[in-house]
């Protein structure tokens, strides 16, 4: 093996490592996966302990999280509580104290369960190109994540939603937690009764977390009662591509998702 | 082949260890140190076999570099029983049955010590919780999660707490 | 719980007090300390890591095998291909007079399952081997593969394994395992209902929680020893045996402590490839599973495909079963010849019916080899046959444990495999399950006895 890990100093250092085929490592716990199995050689490893990504600020109602800030971090800050429902359905406890946020947007299905948080959240993701720091909206760098190698992430920044707007259901094979079989996040904020601006993002449902726009179109400005609920999710997988895995078939993927919809949105 | 000082606290003890630039905590502690109650079983993070302690939170240490554990504090099954005398929570492990085949058993001990550490009243349902990243694939969860609410239990009521 | 010592009482010692007592387990300490030994809780200088090269195709033709990128990666010792073994090619169960010899080592002519070994790097580090391995390069002539036991056994499929000749195991001259008593035709034709049904099973992985896996180290004396997780350790030792051509006293195997087994390691796939490249480097080796190897191609359960038709009177006596039964050996026999054997042995279940007919094929697919697993060859027959029992009993109308009770074998009643039944208790195990689960049981069931059978 012929790994070389360095830990950068300065964030300008990160891509100019990756330049030469390195790989950032933040939790760890994809990175040194893959590590483990397959060849390895000339791995060179990079990580972001020493650069300050891994602080939570929440003013303003506005919320970043650092690159680096770990699941546990999460579902242990009171700010913050309507993402412990996420934040706990990834991993157990020893997965959730060393995975990052950052990591997690480069998480592949059927993992990325916060990714699918985040997009629901309308995230800002903020990264770091060696010269310039820029800002990509969270459904943009989605898309983009593999072209993203050159780059780190510093932080992702949202609103923080209001009070009960914000749902999230997770479907597992093995309770309490395992990969996912679909992941749903949804903002359904209010005003005067009807549904103004929902954002529904799905996990497991494609390569990467997916919004289901015409589910959110058919909840747009309507109440959020069974018939509104129920066209929304007859809509839900219209723009999915899930992928048969060890967790689930694409099928049922497509069968249940619906279900655990309605669920969640009746609940 | 790169190799980094790192210097940490394992068991208790300062240890000051050469590793190559890349290996993990769990080569470290088997291959060098041969401390073998942590085990190898998938080195994908999914198994929890290889789960250690470190500064109050379980990791897997089969994802976690070892040269990142400078200055860390880890604890491993080894550390649990240093003075001689069980630890509860391995008492109750033996006396309800929580061990079958044992391979899973270090991980489930750690785990749980890490919840008991920070909640000694857990519910089932965060017992459950604590435990789900470790994977038995003999004994079965129930005498797992009897075991460590019955250490709970002792450990609320001090009549029945050991010395 | 009361334990019904008057049943067969006559037959047992007196003085028997463990059951019903709970013991400590003698391994618990050791668990609970982590200080129980497993084969791979050990340290040896110069150890080796032996990475397989496996086949990424179901069935196909090995063109070339080219090592010469793979010997040059830092760290390589070693490479192992077929022409290295002495007895390639060989079958588990020779020991037991199953034949022929039908599995290699190391594949060499073709490839007849995905992850099928082929080349084994011996390096100073795993990562190494794992680099290497990444180097050897194999071409392939890719075959047609068949992948279910009712299209293998049809005369256009391809042919998985060239040692037998077909896609089947030979029974003594037959195509299938056969169990034959009575007239099942004639009953037919005589029965009230007939019910015929097919069921059937997937492969089921062990997926323990410690890997397949051995270390081989060279001792003094030109003997070798081998830690192993084995489950089967005397067939492990004559088998290398056999295989490396060595005396048997060469080798010497230690097991015991097994980090979960199942019956998913009773093969020896890890020992034999461990051993030779002990021999030849002379120099401990190691040999383990990652975990997406213990998953893809230790051997699983074998996926059963059962037809059971039955012929059914409105009293609710079965007078005659029918059985075709298909067990998926994979690519090679390992324990699954042995195994169809016992599902034939299981059938008709523990009843008494007077017209039996069984055939239970032991069939070749290009699938992962099946093998042994907690009651393989009768789990998924006896899964089969009590789905199969709730459906005539519901047929008739009648309570589905007492359609059991008077079913169900009786002290000197004749079973199909002509073998008078002794010591049987089912009635009395449904009794009392009936009891415990409150289940209300007609009082001219509670009566009935195993011991014999009512007029």
């Amino acid at each position: 093996m012929s790994v070389t890990l360095t830990a950068a100093r300065q964030a300008r250092l990160v891509p100019a490592l990756q330049a030469k085929g390195g790989r950032i490592v933040a939790g760890g716990t994809l990175a040194i996966a893959d590590l483990n199995q397959g060849p390895t050689s000339g791995s060179a490893l990079i990580t972001l302990d020493r650069l300050g990504f891994d602080q939570v600020t929440a003013k303003g109602g506005k919320v970043t999280l650092g690159a680096m800030v770990t699941m546990a971090k999460i579902a242990r800050d009171r700010r913050l509580k309507f993402l412990h429902p996420v934040a706990n359905s990834i991993g157990g406890p020893a997965v959730r104290a060393m995975a990052t946020v950052g990591g997690n947007l480069f998480a592949p299905a059927p993992y990325g369960d916060m990714a699918a948080a985040l997009l629901a959240l309308d995230a800002e993701v903020t990264l770091h190109d060696g010269k310039t720091t820029r800002k990509l909206v969270i459904e943009a760098f989605l898309r983009q994540r593999h072209k993203l190698n050159k780059t780190c992430i510093v932080s992702v920044s949202f609103a923080s939603p209001p009070a009960g707007a914000f749902r999230y259901f997770k479907a597992v094979r093995r309770k309490p937690v395992s990969a996912s079989v679909v992941t749903i996040a949804a903002l359904l904020p209010r005003k005067a009764g009807k549904i103004k601006g929902a954002r529904i993002a799905l996990g497991a449902m494609a390569e990467n977390a997916v919004r289901a726009r015409k589910a959110e179109a058919a909840l747009e400005g309507a109440a959020l009662d069974h018939e509104a609920i129920a066209a929304a999710a007859n809509l839900i997988t219209t723009e999915t591509s899930p992928a048969d895995d060890a967790y689930a078939s694409a099928w049922y993927r497509r069968e249940i998702a619906p279900v655990y919809f309605f669920r969640l949105l009746t609940a | 082949m790169t190799k980094v000082a790192v210097e940490f606290t394992l068991n208790a003890r300062e240890q000051n260890e050469f590793v190559e630039s890349g290996s993990t905590l769990l080569a470290m502690l088997r291959d060098r140190l041969d401390l073998y109650a942590t085990k190898a079983g998938c080195h994908q993070g999914t198994c929890g076999a290889c789960t250690v302690i470190i500064d109050g939170e379980p990791h897997l240490s089969c994802l976690t570099l070892a040269e990142r554990c400078e200055g860390r504090e880890i604890t491993t099954l080894e550390g649990l029983s240093l003075d001689g005398a069980l630890h509860p929570l391995q008492q109750a492990f033996m006396d309800g049955f929580a061990a079958q085949c044992g391979f899973c058993t270090p991980g489930m001990i750690l785990a749980a010590k890490c919840l008991l550490d920070r909640n000694p009243e857990p519910t089932r349902a965060e017992i459950a919780d604590a435990i789900s990243g470790n994977i038995c694939r003999c004994t079965g969860y129930e005498p797992i999660i009897a075991a460590i609410l019955s250490v709970a239990e002792r450990m609320r009521d001090p009549v029945g707490k050991r010395a | 719980m009361e334990y019904r010592k008057e049943y067969f009482s006559d037959a047992r010692p007196e003085g028997l007090t463990e059951v019903g007592v709970t013991r400590q387990r003698s391994d618990a300490l050791g668990h609970v300390t982590g200080k129980t030994q497993y084969y791979a809780d050990r340290h040896f200088a110069g150890l080796l890591h032996l990475k397989m090269v496996r086949s990424p195709h179901h069935h196909a033709r090995i063109v070339s095998i080219d090592t010469a990128k793979a010997l040059k990666v830092p760290g390589v010792v070693r490479i192992l291909t077929a022409q290295d073994v002495p007895q390639n090619i060989y079958t588990i169960l020779c020991l037991i007079q199953v034949e022929p010899n039908d599995e290699p080592v190391l594949a060499f002519d073709k490839v007849r399952y995905k992850g099928e070994q082929i080349v084994a790097i011996l390096a100073e580090s795993d990562a190494a081997a794992r680099d290497a391995a990444a180097r050897v390069k194999i071409t392939y002539d890719v075959l047609p593969a068949v992948f279910d036991v009712e299209e293998a056994l049809k005369p256009e499929a391809p042919l998985v394994n060239e040692y037998h000749g077909r896609n089947y195991f030979t029974y003594e001259g037959h195509h299938c395992r056969r169990v034959r008593y009575g007239d099942v035709e004639s009953a037919f034709g005589a029965a009230d209902f007939v019910v015929e049904e097919m069921y059937q099973s997937s492969p089921i992985e062990h997926a323990p929680t410690e890997t397949t896996g051995c270390i081989v180290v060279p001792d003094q004396n030109d003997r070798y020893t081998c830690y192993s997780n084995t489950q089967a350790l005397y067939f492990t030792l004559d088998n290398t045996a056999l295989i490396l051509k060595s005396p048997f006293h060469k080798l010497r195997l230690v097991g015991g402590t097994v980090g979960g087994g199942f019956g998913g390691k009773v093969d020896v796939i890890t020992e034999p490839v461990a051993f030779l490249a002990a021999m030849l480097t002379r120099r401990p080796v190691k040999y383990e599973f990652s975990r997406a190897e213990e998953m893809q191609v230790s051997s699983p359960r074998a996926a059963e495909r059962i037809y059971i038709k039955d012929g059914l009177m409105k009293d609710g006596r079965i007078i005659a079963r029918k059985v075709t039964l298909y067990v998926d050996a994979g690519a090679y026999s390992r324990h699954s010849p042995y195994g169809t054997t016992k599902a034939a042995a299981h059938m008709p279940g523990p009843y008494t019916i007077p017209n039996v007919w069984i055939d239970c094929h032991c069939v070749y697919t290009n699938r992962t080899p099946s093998s042994a697993m907690r009651g393989f060859g009768v789990t998924i027959g006896d899964f089969a046959l009590e789905v199969q029992m709730d459906k005539l009993a519901r047929r008739i109308g009648m309570d589905p444990m007492a359609f059991r009770i008077l079913n169900a074998y009786r002290d000197g009643d004749m079973k199909a495999h002509r073998k008078e039944v002794e010591g049987a208790a089912l009635v009395e195990c449904i009794q009392a399950a009936a009891d415990l689960a409150g289940w209300p049981l007609d009082d001219h069931y509670k009566a009935m006895s195993s011991m014999k059978r009512e007029a």
